[in-house]
């Protein structure tokens, strides 16, 4: 079955990053396919390279980075939630005329019809948030 | 493409936080995927379509107006949760008059808000394929 | 259509529990994920509305969210069942649809 997983909160402020993740990891492991992960509103914080948290803790933006690697997952960032919050890739900081990027490996920015294409062309669409 | 049925629902007063402004984004975005879109006001999302908002004393921008848009886009089907209005003590009153025309009818206007009790809600709800929550 | 309503609220801070319970419908599932783990145990002023729920919808907790808030699963309402994340991909499967009471 094709899975669209959409996350609408940042990691560390709220559970849901956490638990999309867990499930995530859970669709394939039984051989599930995740057709896209869409991050919006302060979920597109999952995208940031720039993260450091204390040596005991996950480090979630890293963890989603390294299953998009070994799965060869979409995981997409809204565009505009993303500018809104200063989560750019180096050519969109560049149109911007900004100094900096800091996306991490496996995520791309794209626009929220990414986000209907993936509920269109998904058996199931699955929402975490707050 | 095909086409499911997506619904949208709102369950949040707008401002407070963005997720009511963000929604609303996506909405419009979806209009350009020729789906069949619905969206749910229940619970405190009623206050998004609430008429004469003025947000001049918090500094942020009034998006109501945009909703008044929907219809343009074929967006039309705006259930409203009669319990969720009366637990707040507002009325159909209280909201603003949104409308789409209706090109089969000789461009009549007609309303998007349709009031609905909770068991039809659940009706609306249990119909969608793809519902998105905010 | 059955459908499975995610809740991550508990039942005593915000109402989006109480939400989902008034929208959910006979044969429709409902699954209780991290903070509204809580909402499993009995004897709460909660139990009695999920309890009066259960009698035509099937109810389940993920069982790590329970016990990282320090929660026994032998707390639980009778008839809850307690699942991993695993069990949470089946009940996506097994429902055409599934709502997320944020």
């Amino acid at each position: 079955m094709k899975f669209t997983i959409m996350i609408n909160e940042g990691p560390y402020q709220h559970q849901s990053s956490d638990s999309a993740l867990q499930f995530a990891r859970a669709v394939l492991a039984q051989g599930h396919e995740i057709f896209r992960v869409f991050f919006y509103h302060d979920g597109v914080n999952n995208g940031s390279r720039l993260s450091v948290p204390p040596a005991d803790d996950r480090l979630l933006q890293k963890e989603w980075s390294e299953l998009s690697k070994e799965h060869d997952l979409d995981l997409v960032l809204c565009i505009a939630a993303a500018q809104r919050r200063g989560i750019m890739d180096a050519s969109e900081a560049e149109r911007q005329g900004l100094d900096a990027n800091n996306i991490i490996e496996g995520f791309h920015i794209s626009g929220l019809g990414q986000l209907i294409e993936g509920g269109i062309q998904s058996d199931r669409t699955i929402v975490f948030g707050d | 493409m095909a086409t499911k049925k997506f619904m949208f629902v709102n369950r949040k007063a707008p401002y407070g936080s963005v997720y009511a402004l963000e929604a609303l984004e996506v909405v419009l975005i979806s209009a350009a995927f020729e789906q069949d879109v619905s969206l749910a006001f229940i619970d405190d999302g009623v206050y998004q379509i609430t008429k004469g908002q003025n947000t001049d004393a918090i500094g942020q921008k009034n998006f109501s107006n945009t909703f008044k848009a929907l219809g343009d886009y074929e967006i039309n089907k705006l259930y409203v949760e009669k319990e969720s209005l009366e637990e707040r003590g507002l009325t159909q009153d209280d909201l603003m008059d949104l409308v789409w025309e209706d090109e089969d009818d000789d461009w009549a206007e007609k309303p998007s808000i349709i009031m609905v009790n909770r068991s039809e809600m659940a009706d609306v709800m249990a119909e969608q394929e793809v519902t998105l929550s905010f | 259509m059955a459908m499975l309503h995610i809740v991550n609220k508990s039942p005593f801070e915000k109402v989006s529990f109480r939400s989902c319970l008034n929208h959910a419908r006979a044969g429709d599932s409902i699954l209780m994920i991290e903070d509204a783990a809580v909402g499993a145990l009995d004897g709460t002023s909660f139990s009695d509305k999920l309890k009066t729920a259960m009698a035509d919808k099937s109810v389940y907790v993920l069982g790590g969210d329970l016990t990282a808030r320090g929660l026994s699963e032998d707390r639980m309402i009778d008839g809850v069942k307690a699942i991993d994340y695993a069990g949470f991909v089946d009940l996506t499967v097994e429902n055409e649809t599934t709502q997320s009471w944020l």
